[in-house]
């Protein structure tokens, strides 16, 4: 009774293009409701990428700043052992030091036994815990140091009542500047400052000490002319022998009780250590993203439910249940993947000005932009299975029921 | 205005617009409802029908079925010859895009899409390439007379122009019958006219339109009136020898 057609093809097809674009006309057509539901996921993505690309530049910075301060120092000391307090290296020790055909410069630093204060009128006990110490004259050479301002000692100055004084030092006594005349009080007397030192990643001690020459000390303060501490340059591929036989070089009779320790080193393991609050934000950033994917899977739900007249109506003009839940899933996708953009976009952007602003090379690590663009399709296709089967599901003759 | 009823189809070669025979439509429930109870009709091509009913007379479960947007419980629909029963979802959902063209009572727009964008959502599921969807539509509209509205939006047009947009949409695959759920149904006397005038002039030109409808007036205005009532086909002014089971 009916007459059976030739089998033309009937089959319902949507253009792959076609898939795009039908998901594409949700979001445009509520553009609000689009940017605050990408917003969520922009806000974990950007913390992410932030995250990392602030960590890694400033870990960069550090590198970079061990790299120029050399990682070949090593700083021998005396007084790990028994009674360490007091105790100090031979005499010439420096001088047995420099014999090593490993080390290619060594200075030395004396303790003095005086306090320093910015005149006379300070009481006695207020030394803001500054350190008085003598060094050679190649102290600044041996450590990579720079001056802020003035020069270090040399031959001459350091037989005199001269002082250079460390970074932290120089903040507590007041001194900000060398261009006039400057004072500081050590024992009983004045002594002229005549330079002021950058930091010293190497030896942070030296930030808070006033330095003045060996033979000033000897001469003004009786200083114990056996060395406290030596720093010396190694050759580079020479630097765990070196370090073996420093002890016994420097104190033949207690190698015990000299201990050799490499700076760098310290540094470098900070530089490796992830930072605790680097692993918050981090974690921080991971939940505003999942919290982000939830809300695009809300919106999505919400969506469904608001629409029900759109998915009736495409099922009436020839979608299938599978070009329904297309549909959304591209919806969900698209509505991450803006977040993904804007995301990362944000976290470039404030890792460019606050490594800027702090003169950090730049870097943002690949796996970060990627990582999180990627991590966006995935919680937006994960977050809109469930809203799209519902979709698929609703029966046509429902979904036109108003 | 009526176009001379083609032969009556002995149920060999010619093949009608739609076809139903012997529809059952039940839905589960103890005991089962029979919204539709042994429903046969025949709507050539060039015809232009309305179907009459009170609410819950089976009008509704008529139209879902007619329009293939429900299975029947038992018996034939064939559209433009095609027996859908055998096929899968992914063939009556290519029917429906091919064949079918609907309009509804609630217009059914897509808001923040042009009158052409929606109206080209009529070409979307039998993947017509965007140019071709494009130009046919501005033809389609310009059919309906809203060839100045392109580019606008629905709510920028009012519910006259919405319906007549509407239909365009239902029109632009040219399909085998246009099925109008009560399409005047949210309109003001003044656009109901226009749209039903609208409507004639299609069918003048040769398109095979079913309008499902509550109003008597309306339906008396058209060439052809099936009464539904309790599921099944209680008049059909074309008389008995238009339709296969007969009014009961």
């Amino acid at each position: 009774m009916t007459a059976t057609r030739a089998a033309a093809p009937i089959t319902s097809r949507l253009r792959t293009a076609d898939i795009f674009r039908v998901g594409a006309s949700g979001p445009r057509a509520r553009k609000t409701r689009t940017a605050l539901s990408a917003l969520g996921v922009s806000i974990g993505i950007a913390a992410l990428v932030g995250v990392l690309g602030l960590s890694e530049s400033s870990k960069s910075a550090l590198l970079d700043e061990i790299a120029s301060l050399g990682t070949n120092l090593l700083t021998i000391e005396a007084g790990a052992g028994f009674g360490g307090g007091d105790s100090a290296l031979p005499e010439d020790a420096l001088a047995t030091v420099e014999r090593v055909p490993t080390v290619t410069d060594a200075s030395a630093v004396w303790a003095v036994d005086a306090n320093v204060y910015r005149n006379e009128f300070i009481p006695e006990g207020e030394t803001g815990s500054i350190q008085v110490v003598a060094s050679d004259e190649g102290l600044l050479d041996t450590l990579n140091g720079e001056l802020a301002d003035g020069v270090f000692l040399d031959m001459g100055t350091s037989s005199y009542p001269n002082a250079v004084v460390g970074s932290v030092a120089a903040e507590r006594l007041g001194i900000d500047g060398l261009d006039r005349p400057t004072y500081v009080f050590i024992g009983d007397d004045y002594v002229e400052v005549i330079g002021v030192l950058e930091e010293f990643p190497l030896a942070a001690d030296l930030d808070r000490a006033v330095i003045i020459g060996k033979e000033a000390a000897v001469k003004f303060y009786d200083a114990d002319e056996r060395p406290a501490v030596l720093y010396s340059r190694v050759v580079d591929g020479s630097i765990d022998e070196t370090r073996d036989i420093l002890p016994a070089t420097a104190d033949p009779e207690n190698p015990e009780e000299v201990s050799v320790s490499r700076p760098s080193d310290a540094l470098e393991a900070q530089a490796a250590a992830d930072d605790a609050l680097t692993t918050l934000f981090l974690g921080l950033g991971a939940v505003a993203l999942l919290v982000g994917g939830i809300g695009i899977a809300n919106v999505m739900v919400i969506a469904v439910i608001e629409r029900r007249g759109e998915i009736g109506l495409r099922r009436a003009l020839g979608a299938t249940r599978a070009h329904i839940r297309r549909q959304f899933l591209t919806e969900a996708v698209i509505l991450s993947v803006l977040g993904g953009i804007g995301g990362v976009a944000i976290g470039v952007t404030a890792t460019y000005v606050y490594a800027t602003s702090q003169d950090w090379r730049v870097i943002v690590p690949q796996e970060a932009a990627i990582g999180g663009f990627i991590g966006a399709i995935a919680i937006g296709a994960i977050a809109g299975l469930y809203p799209a089967s519902r979709a698929a599901r609703l029966a046509p003759t429902e979904a036109l029921r108003t | 205005m009526r176009q001379p009823s083609p032969a009556p189809s002995a149920g060999l070669s010619t093949s009608a617009a739609l076809e139903l025979h012997s529809v059952v439509k039940e839905y589960p429930g103890e005991p089962p409802v029979r919204a539709l109870d042994d429903v046969s009709l025949r709507i050539d091509h060039g015809e232009l029908v309305a179907v009459i009913g009170p609410s819950g007379s089976g009008k509704s479960t008529l139209l879902n079925v007619m329009g293939t947007l429900d299975r029947p419980t038992s018996g034939v629909v064939a559209v433009d010859g095609i027996d859908t029963a055998t096929r899968s979802e992914k063939e009556v959902a290519g029917v429906r895009a091919r064949k079918i063209g609907f309009v509804f009572q609630q217009f059914f727009l897509l808001p923040g899409m042009s009158a052409v964008e929606n109206v080209s959502n009529g070409l979307l599921y039998q993947a017509v390439p965007p140019k071709e969807r494009r130009r046919r539509s501005i033809e389609a509209l310009k059919r309906v007379g809203l060839g100045h509205r392109l580019d606008h939006p629905p709510n920028h047009l009012s519910g006259g122009e919405r319906q007549r947009v509407a239909v365009a949409r239902a029109l632009v695959h040219r399909p085998a019958f246009v099925l109008a759920d009560e399409p005047t149904g949210n309109l003001d006397s003044k656009s109901t006219d226009a749209v039903m005038n609208l409507i004639s002039d299609l069918h003048r030109e040769g398109t095979t339109i079913v309008v499902i409808t509550h109003d008597a007036a309306i339906a008396a205005s058209l060439p052809r009136q099936l009464a539904v009532h309790d599921g099944t086909i209680v008049a059909d002014s074309a008389g008995d020898g238009r339709q296969e089971g007969g009014p009961r």
